[in-house]
């Protein structure tokens, strides 16, 4: 790995993390607000691609660890990975991953209509595979009761997909950073 | 500061960093096992008062890392009350509430300088598939100094924004700040190029490496 893609790697940690650091809005009858949080696991996906993407929210994670209350709503330190919506929070390395793989996989002809697929199947579909079940087993609910509570959130995982693609194609536009093997990344 | 670390002397200060961690989760595991509740509940008796005397960390630091999850706490107690019983349902409740408390104190109690020397030594089985552990720490040090200057910058951004009229968007903020921290990237690679961070031949690995303190 080049120092160039640590750097990505190391800020866009950082980006997520701001992104946690803005107010959350709440939503009535939820008891967690829809924040910005996953949007930054949606951009790092989408604009760093699979490997860089999937790292950064690695590192993301392990400043959650070592203490510093980067997790929307000022939470940290490794208390939040032994809650039991815990596997929310493993399942985005895996979710930034698959969307930059996807992204990957239609980056010559990308455009908001394949972001969106990306973003929806790595952003919503494999957070909620990882994370519904993780807080049945781990806080010993039924399947279905904890699928039922989370959900409340998709809608606003939803918004966050969008916003994530429209995003990422202005930035693929401006500034293109996946480089496909063998041939160069020229967008527009 | 951006940390949950607060300073002190006691003894659960001083203990190894890698002896806390190595203790937390041998009581994750261990609460996993045990399903009787006057088990669990004396877990949490010791863990209390291993952070509130041993440690003599403050009560509301400890409250603010647990009301996180005291809402979903309630539901899953209620959830148990509903489905299994309220035996259960008080088991499941407090082994979150234990290992939410315990991971608490470990933070309160631990530099993060000492938790990263402890992911960088976590990391050293990763060399054999090309990772050099000491450019994890360099990763999670880049990251946790520009966290405030990104919060700065997407703070100039909007400030920037609202002035010529665009108050509303806020998706109109993270192209610029996406771009901006692109291209920070760049100018840091090379200054981190330049100071021989490179990707180039590996250097031998120091002998005694061990951050963990005496074993």
């Amino acid at each position: 790995m080049k120092t160039r893609d640590l750097a990505y790697v190391a800020l866009f940690a950082a980006i997520v993390a701001v992104l946690g650091l803005l107010p959350p809005v709440p939503v009535p009858g939820i008891p967690v607000p829809i924040t910005a949080q996953t949007l930054g696991v949606m951009l790092a996906g989408s604009v760093l691609g699979a490997r860089r993407g999937g790292l950064a929210l690695l590192v993301f994670l392990a400043v959650v660890a070592v203490g510093a209350p980067v997790l929307s709503g000022g939470r940290g330190g490794l208390g939040v990975f032994v809650g039991p919506t815990a596997g929310y929070l493993y399942s985005w390395p895996v979710a930034a991953f698959v969307i930059g793989w996807l992204t990957q996989l239609t980056w010559r002809r990308f455009n908001l209509a394949w972001a969106l697929v990306a973003n929806l199947v790595g952003g919503v579909v494999v957070i909620y595979a990882i994370g519904v079940p993780f807080t049945s087993l781990y806080a010993d609910v039924p399947l279905w009761t904890s699928f039922t509570g989370s959900l409340a959130f998709v809608p606003g995982d939803v918004v966050k997909a969008v916003a994530a693609s429209v995003v990422a194609v202005a930035v693929r536009r401006a500034y293109p950073v996946i480089e496909l093997p063998g041939r160069r990344a020229t967008a527009g | 500061m951006l940390s949950l670390y607060l300073p002190g002397t006691s003894p659960v200060h001083r203990a190894s960093a890698g002896l806390k961690l190595a203790a937390l989760a041998a009581l994750g595991i261990g609460l996993f096992l045990v399903s009787r509740v006057e088990v669990v509940a004396g877990a949490l008796v010791v863990v209390l008062a291993v952070g509130v005397v041993g440690a003599r960390l403050p009560g509301p630091a400890l409250w603010a890392q647990v009301r996180p999850v005291w809402i979903w706490l309630a539901a899953l107690f209620v959830v148990h009350l509903l489905v299994t019983g309220p035996l259960t349902g008080a088991v499941a409740v407090l082994r979150l509430l234990t290992l939410v408390l315990a991971a608490a104190v470990v933070t309160a109690t631990t530099r993060v300088t000492a938790l990263v020397a402890v992911v960088e030594w976590l990391a050293r089985p990763l060399r054999l598939v090309g990772v050099r552990p000491a450019r994890v720490g360099l990763v999670i040090a880049m990251t946790l100094r520009f966290i405030p200057l990104l919060a700065e910058r997407a703070a100039r951004i909007r400030e920037a924004q609202a002035a010529r009229g665009a108050e509303r968007v806020r998706l109109s903020v993270l192209v610029p700040l996406v771009i901006a921290v692109l291209q920070m990237a760049h100018t840091l690679s090379e200054a981190l190029d330049a100071r021989g961070a490179d990707d180039t031949p590996v250097r031998p690995v120091r002998p005694t490496a061990g951050p963990v303190g005496p074993a």
